[in-house]
């Protein structure tokens, strides 16, 4: 290799990294909605189930897989499954490894700049005085491109160039970049979640008013976390915990492959990675319950919390909650949070940008700056849809193809190479060699047998979604030979398209029907746009597979 | 907030809380190994040079 290997500068910058790129916006957005719509304290009995069944199999699997790699001067995941399963066919399945990062991180950006506006706007106190309708319509304007809250023209795409700017500047300057980042981004962000937290539980019921008297942040707590037992025997709860698991901890990326793959093989890998996984447990399981349902519970009431919980909430509704706080805290907590959420989301993002930069310098010899600027122009090209044409979707596309399904496939892919084709027994010797704990026997069986069918019941849950998700209702629907009715959002139906279709068949309204004509004209472009990028990947895995036979280092 | 909740709450962030620092611990007290080793800002202690 013509470049000189990069390393990380210590052990804690790498696991601040590693816990970075899993902490993101889901920790304190989708956690808690997931917790509320699925049985409150219950959920959390499902949730680390899995977490110890699948969440931390996969982090072994990943960093183990990661070092492996690294070993032969493979840094992303094309490479690091060709040398561990030897067939042409393994390299394409690692451009997922690639493929997702460059396509989540192209509309991720967008929050994060999102976020980072809204520090700006903390500051000028732009939410000064507004209702709470009036602060969920000044984000409806600020996404809708042509409209500007500043008078800066084009402000949504010029707070999205700054922010993909920034995260291309630090990836320039390679993973010690990335370490600094996390060293500074990580504190903060835990800092600023303890102190939001301090107020969601000590909030009580001093935010009641006379439009919601009955507001009270302990309901909201008391919603969050009195177990209802029921929902244990619901398969729903089940899938709904393995997602969050699955989700929360970026495993299926390709991410922690290329940050372990820089990690030399007589060091530990165990240890990391399950302090890097607990960590994020910490910021999901204590800050990210005590945020948002508490402070909105606390002002708005249990009811308006059930009826809103969503992903809405960060933008739409916490501006106006922190006004109530008066201008000067209302400034400062508008800083904590939406900070809070700018870290949470760039130390995931820079990890994004990792696997191209190195598989760039490992195959074609590039410098950190060429890889990292091919990368910004790369998600530009691929993010501006998504910032033009948010309102109508392309966003969600995005979201579900790349951010939702290539995860789960690439998931279940590797932990199949690690466990049956590269072997469980050297992949347990990989995981343990230069442990600095002993990694519990079992995990050997759990990594072989329990992790892939939780994988593939996560798989076949998204496949065959049942009507209204309602499993058991399904489940009795086909046992009495009355068939199984698939849902709208199930993978199968999204795949068709049936949910537009179906509204386009029985609409009348020219208006609609042509409203639904383009929603279905930007699913398709997005579509096609996320093809285009798996397609461009595979082919530059391709080139650097013929540049490698010709140097006499391909492996078929 | 009701008792039930209260208990499910502490019980599991004691856990969450507890398991991460023992681990962090782990991180922070365990000896580096023997140059050359992952990471770099350590690579000119002298105690650690490889024999």
């Amino acid at each position: 290799m013509a470049h000189k290997v990069e390393a990380w500068g210590t052990r804690v910058g790498l696991i601040l990294a590693m816990a970075g790129n899993a902490v993101g916006l889901g920790n304190f957005l989708r956690f808690p909605v997931q917790a509320v719509q699925n049985g409150g304290g219950a959920f959390i009995i499902p949730y680390l189930i899995c977490f110890l069944l699948m969440g931390i199999p996969l982090l072994f699997i990943e960093w183990s897989t990661g070092r492996y790699g690294g070993k032969f001067g493979n840094h992303s995941t094309p490479y690091i499954l060709d040398t561990m399963a030897r067939g042409r066919v393994w390299k394409y399945i690692g451009v997922f490894g690639i493929f997702t990062n460059i396509a989540v991180v192209s509309y991720y950006v967008y929050i994060e700049s999102w976020a980072f506006s809204y520090v700006y706007h903390s500051i000028i106190g732009s939410f000064k005085g507004l209702t709470q309708g009036e602060v969920a319509a000044f984000f409806n304007s600020y996404v809708d491109i042509m409209h500007s809250t500043t008078g800066i023209p084009f402000e949504a795409l010029i707070f999205y160039v700054l922010v993909l700017g920034l995260n291309t500047y630090v990836l320039s300057k390679g993973i010690k970049g990335v370490e600094k980042v996390a060293k500074i981004g990580m504190p903060l962000l835990i800092l600023f979640g303890v102190i939001l937290a301090i107020r969601g539980l000590t909030l009580g019921t001093s935010g009641a008013s006379s439009m919601f008297p009955d507001a009270n942040a302990w309901d909201g707590l008391n919603f969050l976390w009195t177990p209802q037992y029921d929902s244990l025997t619901n398969p729903k709860v089940w899938l709904a915990a393995a997602g969050q698991i699955f989700f929360t901890l970026s495993v299926g990326m390709g991410t922690i492959h290329c940050y372990a793959a820089y990690v030399k093989s007589k060091d530990d890998i165990a240890l990391n990675a399950v302090s890097a996984g607990f960590m994020n447990e910490f910021v999901e399981v204590v800050l990210g319950s005590m945020i948002v349902i508490p402070i909105a519970a606390g002002y708005l009431g249990l009811d308006w919390v059930k009826e809103n919980a969503g992903f809405g909430m960060a933008f739409q509704t916490m501006p106006y909650l922190f006004q109530q706080w008066g201008s000067v805290i209302a400034a400062f907590a508008g800083i904590l949070w939406f900070g809070l959420l700018f870290f949470a989301g760039i130390t995931s993002s820079l990890a994004m940008g990792t696997p191209w930069v190195s598989f760039m310098k490992d195959e074609f010899n590039w410098t950190n700056s060429k890889g990292a600027w091919s990368f910004g122009f790369i998600t530009l090209l691929v993010g501006l849809p998504t910032v033009y044409f948010y309102q109508q979707g392309v966003f969600d596309e995005y979201d579900y193809w790349a951010g939702t399904v290539s995860l789960v496939v690439f998931a279940l892919f590797e932990t199949i190479v690690f466990s049956w084709i590269f072997g469980i027994n050297k992949g347990w010797k990989e995981i343990n060699y230069g442990a600095d704990i002993k990694v519990p026997i079992i995990y050997k069986f759990i990594i072989k047998y329990i992790t892939p069918v939780l994988l593939l019941f996560v798989f076949v849950g998204a496949l065959f979604t049942p009507m209204g998700n309602d499993w058991i209702g399904n489940i009795n629907s086909l046992f009495n030979g009355d068939g199984w009715a698939l849902d709208n959002a199930s993978l199968i139906k999204q795949l068709t398209q049936a949910g537009i279709k179906e509204q386009l068949a029985v609409a009348t309204d020219p208006a609609v029907i042509s409203q639904l004509k383009d929603k279905m004209f930007f699913s398709n472009l997005a579509r096609g746009i996320l093809l285009s990028l798996f397609i461009f990947i595979a082919l530059m895995v391709y080139y650097a597979f013929l540049k490698r036979r010709k140097e006499g280092r391909a492996t078929l | 907030m009701n008792s039930e909740a209260l208990i499910f709450m502490v019980a599991t962030q004691g856990v969450v809380i507890a398991i991460t620092g023992y681990f962090f611990y782990r991180v922070l007290t365990t000896p580096p190994k023997q140059e050359p080793d992952s990471y770099s800002e350590n690579d000119d202690e002298e105690e650690r040079q490889a024999e």
